[in-house]
């Protein structure tokens, strides 16, 4: 009886497109899906930090240096405010980063790829954060408030990434013949794992149905893979460069392009930690949070040192 | 010496030392002991970098053949480097990165406090830009000296033994030479026995707060000021400047 009316005044307020705020009665699988869903985001910020820091040090401008530094800083700063949100629905950054040490949790696949050329850092500022950016725009009108908070900030730097990494590309693409072979071995490397980023076909994604009826996705798996498809083959078109796909051919019944899948074997490969640098990722995170432990404590205990002092004074 | 040759090693002198440091800092970047401070030290980073850009800029500026800061940060060998070798040391666990830190931020503050002074305009503005970030820098880095000397056993003992192997670095930062004799003459540099002075003051107050002691009678490393330097500089640069040497024609 009670419950059905708390559920009345949740259904309510998804239909008329109102937040649901922290304090709010949620049903438990809302709930769920939620901490699931931001805290492998927020894990897919953190290790995303990893490929992209793999070329600070070699980043050949100062400017460029500059830029990958800030943006790697953003990155950062994006799992911070997610961490925050999921930590609004009762759980606690220490279990979150428990799940993703210990493997239990999950965070974007294509994570997993290295960063094997500068020109790595160029495709994955363009097209990683450009398909990200696609799948985030509608997360600005998620549901939960403190989410669709997030990630309105977030998508604000997106698309800073988006445009930086494209500048790479550019500079590359029309720089001297070395400089485009790279932009387009990066190109042939990223293209097929990015369209991954969607997630699997909407005839085999679990998820999506639910999460579409909570407004927590707004759109479908393959919908917004057809997007960034059609979106993107200009921008590589510009660039002059050529999209890795035999297959690519404008579909005028569409109104879009036929594309070649990406390999869904592999990608389940790559979830499932057989990825080439899975082991890398969480080892580096790992290798961190162990070696942070003692700096951690000795903040704690100073802190109580300081306030039994206080107390004391 | 003429004059300008005199300030085009001053500014590399200034501006080596952000690069070094902001590269060695950038290390951290992705594998800090929790997220709040690898974003806190990052924008330290990002400011140090920020300076060492400026810096070059000027140097190439002042040099006037055409080099650029680009040229000067990734076409140099490392005897043609004038920072200070405290910057190129490896970073070590996370008590030295905070030593090292709070050392070389402490000497940047009054540095730059008596650089903003200087008759040289573009040197007293980017002293002016610095010193506002290095400000909000040594009170970060002073913290964290406090929080591990008066932290746990572990964490002052690692940062007493970051401080005892580093001393020996320290009377670099106050070395000076025939570029310091023709500029301090036309106003331009700053002596830095007056830095020293307070420098020593403040980092032995810090240091006594922090419940650590400051190593005595240590054996002082010099070499900088003649681009000598430790074994790591030259790895720090084949890693720094592999790729423009690597495509000497592209521009990125
Ligand atoms: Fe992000
Ligand atoms: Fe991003």
């Amino acid at each position: 009886m009670e419950i059905n009316k708390f559920e009345d005044v949740f259904e309510g307020k998804l239909a008329k497109n109102e937040m649901i705020e922290p304090k709010d009665w949620m049903p438990e699988n809302y709930r769920k899906h939620l901490i699931r869903q931001i805290s492998q985001h927020a894990h897919s910020e953190i290790i995303g930090m990893l490929p992209e820091g793999n070329w600070i040090t070699r980043a050949p401008s100062l400017r460029a240096k500059v830029v990958l530094l800030a943006k790697v800083q953003d990155e950062g700063g994006h799992g911070l405010y997610l961490y925050t949100a999921a930590e609004t629905l009762g759980v606690t950054r220490d279990e979150l980063l428990n799940n993703l040490h210990t493997g239990k949790a999950k965070y974007s696949s294509i994570f997993n790829y290295p960063t094997l050329t500068w020109a790595d850092i160029g495709a994955v500022g363009w097209l990683v954060d450009g398909a990200a950016i696609m799948n985030q725009v509608m997360l600005q009108r998620s549901s939960y408030g403190p989410y669709s908070r997030a990630m309105v900030r977030i998508c604000k730097e997106e698309s800073f990434h988006q445009r930086q990494g494209y500048e790479i590309m550019t500079h590359l693409a029309f720089g001297t013949n070395d400089q485009k072979e790279m932009a387009q071995d990066a190109l042939n490397r990223w293209w097929y794992p990015t369209m991954m980023m969607f997630g699997p076909p909407d005839s085999e994604s679990p998820n999506s149905e639910n999460a579409v009826k909570w407004r927590i996705k707004r759109e479908t798996n393959d919908q917004l893979r057809q997007r960034f498809v059609d979106q993107t083959v200009r921008q590589v078109e510009y660039l002059g460069l050529t999209v890795p796909d035999a297959h690519l051919k404008w579909n005028e019944a569409k109104n879009g392009y036929d594309f070649t899948e990406p390999n869904w074997v592999e990608f389940k490969n790559i979830i499932s930690g057989n990825g080439p640098c899975n082991k890398e990722r969480l080892a580096a995170r790992n290798k961190a949070h162990d070696e942070g432990k003692w700096v951690r404590e000795a903040a704690q205990v100073f802190a109580k040192k300081r306030s039994e002092v206080y107390e004391a004074a | 010496m003429t004059t300008k040759e005199a300030l085009f090693k001053y500014i590399l002198r200034i501006g080596d030392t952000n690069l070094i440091l902001g590269q060695r800092l950038s290390e951290w970047t992705g594998h800090g002991p929790f997220l709040e401070e690898d974003l806190a030290l990052t924008n330290i980073t990002l400011d140090i970098t920020g300076a060492a850009k400026s810096l070059l800029e000027y140097a190439a500026l002042v040099e006037g053949n055409g080099r650029t800061e680009d040229d000067l940060a990734f076409l140099r060998n490392d005897r043609q480097f004038f920072n200070v070798q405290i910057t190129e040391l490896p970073n070590g666990d996370y008590a030295r990165t905070i030593a090292r830190q709070v050392l070389v931020d402490c000497f940047d503050f009054y540095f730059y406090q008596e650089l903003s002074k200087s008759k040289d305009e573009t040197l007293a503005g980017i002293a002016q830009k610095s010193l506002k970030e290095v400000t909000y820098h040594l009170r970060h880095t002073s913290a964290w000296l406090e929080r591990f000397g008066d932290g746990t056993e572990e964490s002052h003992n690692k940062v007493q033994l970051a401080l005892n192997e580093l001393w020996q670095y320290t009377n670099e930062l106050f070395e000076m030479n025939e570029v310091d004799e023709i500029l301090i003459k036309e106003g331009i540099a700053v002596d830095l026995n007056v830095v020293k002075t307070k420098w020593e003051k403040h980092i032995s107050d810090l240091v006594e707060k922090s419940t650590l002691i400051i190593p005595q009678n240590v054996f002082m490393q010099t070499g900088s000021r003649k681009g000598i330097h430790t074994e790591h500089l030259a790895f720090i640069l084949a890693e720094m400047q592999a790729l423009p040497r690597m495509y000497p024609d592209a521009k990125w």
